[in-house]
């Protein structure tokens, strides 16, 4: 090809990134991105009313349906059954995160993103952050609902925050997982599909509206050590203040070290699946 | 900027996207990549914008090395691709900002190029509407806005008109007539000749991974003609027995295809009043003429003797999209089985 003569030899000037660490760049990015998911989100009115009526179904349903027939030994049933709702939303929420990436996956916009001079952990991070603060709302609405209908938190308000915080980082960990379920799935229903039985037992087979107590002794096996009981377990005794506070924080360290072993094997996994998928 | 790119996609049936294609572009030149579905021209953008890793083969953006540097790839170019890569839950105005924001620009900046493309790509009045409720032509004019948001001096137009109508075709084209005046290199893939003659200096033809073609439009369609002159006769016996009328007017040998004649020639019209009168006096009887611009059909015809691969009219169809290699590259083979 003789035309390849006429190309300069000498490469041609980049334009030099603004000042700035790569670290800055990367949380910019990220922020940018999560910015879009999240605009993106209210853009959709059905889908905010939708996500915003299921928490408050599952807090009314449980309280007043099955709640007289379920008997939590030392506690009112809606002070047990707050914070199963809480990790039981943030669960089926973390879904959106394998959804959207799904989404964006096969509309080409991470092709865009792809060649695009941003920092390569944005795309993910501002996906699991966007969902993060979904979370967050959801727990709101949850808190409100529960309010109305005679939950009272009985810890002290850092206790209480640091309880919620708890369910947020496990939500975060959930949605690294789903970050490489939405890259592998061959479209966004495909996501959903696929991520619904994956949650199924660990949600319901679990602490969360039940003590495990009157569940069969081999399931008991399961459900004990499970991280959703362990994490509804440990919030639920920083909100209302377990029996007593050596026994309590057990149960934190152990739902703290479930998310933080989730996120340490799947963060990486999610970013080498995103760099692979193509 | 590509030299041997070969490309592979693992699978049941391995796909050789790239077998060995270079190509260079010029610095200020619109480079024409013109190939059927399935030719690999989107697999050469994607390697070309670092979005996929050649398998072998070095491909390089004014200088810089898309393996090695992709990091200083990314800041030089800009991507329109064949899906029209926006969100379509967010305003036009704030595609093209993010995309700002995320080429490093201040919010500011950001801000205000995002109005100036807008201007520019004549989308003022619909940079707060959300992209649903946009055209399929101002989607890509859209698309197009957000690849040049960095005033990037190399610019990737994956198909930018395949699937729109005419008149959308006609002002994408103008468009992107406005941007190479002002100096950027474009590197162009097309299915249509048409386009390729409108857009570039050089038009390089593929097809299965291979370069089969290259040289300017002049020289190209100096081995085509311009014209396609199109026969019907009543039966093919006519046809067959036609062809002998036909053949003095042309220097390349008519085609026969079924009932039809088709003649390729430089003035269209003069042959075509010379064919019916010839055809008048030696008592064929026609049942239609159409005159129209060879298509990439008749260039592979001529360049290959073998038609163009399926979906060669230009619609990504039904049966051409799931085979083409790059555009079903990206869920290749991995199911949700997958999934821990």
């Amino acid at each position: 090809m003789t035309a390849a003569g006429a190309l300069a030899p000498e490469p041609a000037e980049v334009p030099q990134a603004v000042e700035g660490g790569r670290l800055r760049w990367a949380v910019s990015d990220a922020l940018v991105v999560a910015g879009r998911n999240l605009l993106r989100f209210v853009r959709i009115p059905d889908a905010i009313f939708f996500s915003a009526i299921q928490p408050v179904m599952l807090v009314l349903l449980f309280r007043y349906v099955f709640g007289g027939a379920i008997d939590v030994p030392g506690m009112s049933y809606v002070n047990y059954l707050v914070a199963g709702v809480y990790v039981q939303t943030v669960m089926f929420g973390s879904m959106a995160t394998a959804v959207g990436l799904a989404e964006d996956l096969h509309t080409g916009l991470l092709e865009r993103y792809r060649a695009l001079p941003m920092a390569r952990s944005a795309v993910l991070a501002g996906r699991t952050i966007a969902d993060l603060v979904r979370s967050a709302v959801a727990m709101m609405i949850i808190t409100v609902t529960g309010y109305a209908v005679g939950f009272r938190v009985e810890a002290s308000v850092g206790s209480f925050v640091a309880g919620v915080l708890l369910v947020l980082l496990f939500a975060h960990a959930l949605s690294w997982i789903f970050a490489i379920v939405g890259l592998s799935a061959s479209n966004s229903e495909a996501a959903q599909l696929a991520a619904f039985p994956v949650l199924f037992p660990f949600a319901f087979a679990s602490s969360a509206f039940v003590p495990v107590t009157t569940m069969p002794g081999w399931l008991q096996a399961f459900t004990v050590h499970q991280p959703v009981s362990q994490v509804v377990d440990a919030a639920r005794q920083l909100m209302l203040g377990g029996p007593s506070p050596l026994w309590s924080m057990a149960d934190v360290w152990q739902a703290l070290a479930w998310s933080g072993g989730l996120l340490v094997v799947f963060v990486p996994l999610a970013i080498r699946r995103y760099r692979r998928v193509s | 900027m590509a030299d041997g790119l070969v490309k592979v996609f693992p699978g049941r049936r391995q796909v050789r996207a790239l077998d060995g294609v270079s190509f260079a572009v010029p610095r200020g030149t619109v480079l024409g990549l013109l190939g059927p579905n399935g030719a690999g021209k989107t697999t050469a953008v994607r390697i070309l914008s670092t979005i996929l890793a050649a398998d072998a083969g070095t491909a390089s953006v004014l200088g810089h090395d898309v393996a090695a540097e992709a990091g200083a790839v990314r800041r030089l170019i800009g991507l329109a691709g064949q899906y029209a890569a926006v969100d379509e839950n967010l305003t036009g105005r704030e595609n093209l900002r993010m995309v700002g924001r995320l080429t490093h620009m201040t919010r500011r900046q950001a801000t205000v190029r995002a109005g100036e493309l807008l201007v520019q790509f004549g989308l003022s009045d619909a940079g707060g509407r959300t992209l649903k409720t946009y055209s399929g032509g101002m989607r890509r004019r859209l698309d197009l806005a957000a690849a040049l948001v960095a005033r990037p001096p190399v610019l990737f137009l994956d198909e930018p008109t395949t699937g729109l109508d005419p008149q959308s075709r006609q002002d994408l084209w103008q468009v992107i007539h406005t941007l190479v005046g002002a100096g950027t290199t474009v590197l162009l893939t097309t299915q249509y000749l048409e386009e390729a003659d409108r857009l570039a200096d050089r038009i390089v033809v593929v097809d299965h991974g291979q370069v089969i073609a290259a040289g300017t439009p002049a020289e190209l369609k100096a081995g085509l003609g311009t014209s396609v002159v199109s026969v019907t006769f009543a039966d093919t016996a006519t046809a067959v027995t036609a062809v002998a009328v036909l053949a003095p007017l042309t220097p390349r040998p008519p085609a026969v295809k079924g009932v039809i004649v088709e003649l390729t020639v430089d003035r269209g019209p003069v042959t075509a009043t010379a064919a019916l009168r010839a055809l008048d006096q030696a008592g064929h009887e026609v049942i239609g003429l159409t005159l129209r611009e060879p298509s990439l059909d008749d260039v592979f015809l001529s360049l290959t003797g073998h038609r163009a691969g399926r979906a060669a009219t230009g619609q990504p169809g039904p049966d051409g999209a799931p085979a083409t290699p790059a555009a079903s590259a990206a869920p290749a083979g991995r199911g949700p089985g997958e999934i821990p």
